[in-house]
């Protein structure tokens, strides 16, 4: 048996202690991508929202912001 | 706010700043945690002998017992920021509070499927009415309980101050977990590793698991760093700071 192939068998235990290793990866890279995806999905709410307001701005300028005639 | 709380201290407390101080100490944190991570778990699952009674399944450890430690630490800073927010009545708090729940219920989680799979081979079953096992699952439902209450307020503050609550009083599950192995005989072992006193474990078994207990507190550190910025764009996202944050960035 190759060393590798002794480290991956465990003792025999391998089917309990990789399981508890990968809970461990996925979940911490699960609470990492979550914060993540919330930030894009934020930012894009809030380039709609701005948006919507410069259209609304150009549409009916305030009426400071127009010479009259 | 009383005066001996030092200036600087305000400062970090105001959203503005405290998202530019999490976003630099977010990456150093990171850098830790995953350095250190892969230290640790080369200590421990390569360098580390077999144990002489459990041979290579005790190698669950370094993550397991980490993850305990972080289940009652990010809990305890829960309880902190939850009664700072209900008495100060300050936002970062709040943030701190509820943004540490979902990472706290992470590691909880962890130690209890990691615990189970230790348990079978080594106990003969997945999962038993122990005292400990039995607390850290009640943990479990805290966490998730503050989590809950939180998202049912439609007032996201009114949300954070009524979990901040909740967080408060299972506090008291805190020291139950811990002392639960010295109050109840437990399936369950007792502590192996003592803060102040001798651990009872090997030099190089010990070393590994301090070095994966240093990367868990990094990866808490982190994590809640870039939560909590997240939380605050989301809270408050009608101010100007927010509004050339999200102007600087292009949306993916």
């Amino acid at each position: 048996m190759s060393a590798l192939q002794h480290f991956l068998a465990m003792g025999g235990y391998a089917a309990y202690v990789w399981p508890a290793y990968a809970v461990f990866f996925v979940v911490l890279i699960a609470d990492s991508a979550a914060p993540q995806l919330r930030r894009r999905r934020i930012l894009r709410e809030l380039h709609g929202r701005l948006a919507r307001q410069a259209a609304r701005a150009r549409r009916a300028p305030p009426s400071s912001a127009t010479p009259t005639p | 706010m009383s005066s001996w709380i030092p200036l600087w201290l305000h400062k970090l407390g105001s959203p503005p700043t405290f998202y530019r101080f999490a976003g630099a100490v977010r990456p150093w944190a990171m850098g830790l945690a995953l350095l250190a991570g892969a230290i640790g778990l080369y200590g421990g699952l390569v360098l580390a002998p077999a144990d002489y009674q459990q041979g290579d399944a005790y190698r669950i450890i370094f993550i397991h017992v980490p993850s305990a430690w972080m289940s009652m630490f990010v809990y305890a800073v829960m309880g902190v920021s939850g009664f700072m927010a209900l008495v100060w009545r300050m936002k970062l708090a709040e943030v701190v509070a509820m943004e540490s729940a979902p990472i706290g219920a992470a590691f909880t989680f962890i130690t209890l499927v990691t615990g189970s799979l230790w348990g079978k081979p080594m106990w003969g079953t997945w999962w038993t009415w122990d005292a400990r096992l039995t607390s850290e699952l009640v943990l479990l439902f805290l966490y998730l309980g503050v989590i809950g209450l939180y998202h049912a307020f439609e007032d996201r503050r009114q949300g954070a101050r009524a979990a901040s609550f909740l967080a408060i009083i299972g506090v008291i599950n805190v020291p139950i977990v811990h002392y639960s192995v010295v109050w109840w005989n437990t399936l369950h072992q007792g502590s192996t590793v003592n803060v102040f006193g001798h651990s009872k474990m090997a030099g190089d078994m010990l070393w590994p698991l301090l070095v994966m207990t240093l990367a868990t507190k990094a990866y808490y550190v982190a994590s809640l760093c870039r939560r909590a910025r997240t939380d605050l764009l989301a809270l408050e996202g009608g101010k100007d700071w927010v509004r050339r944050i999200a102007e600087a960035e292009v949306p993916r």
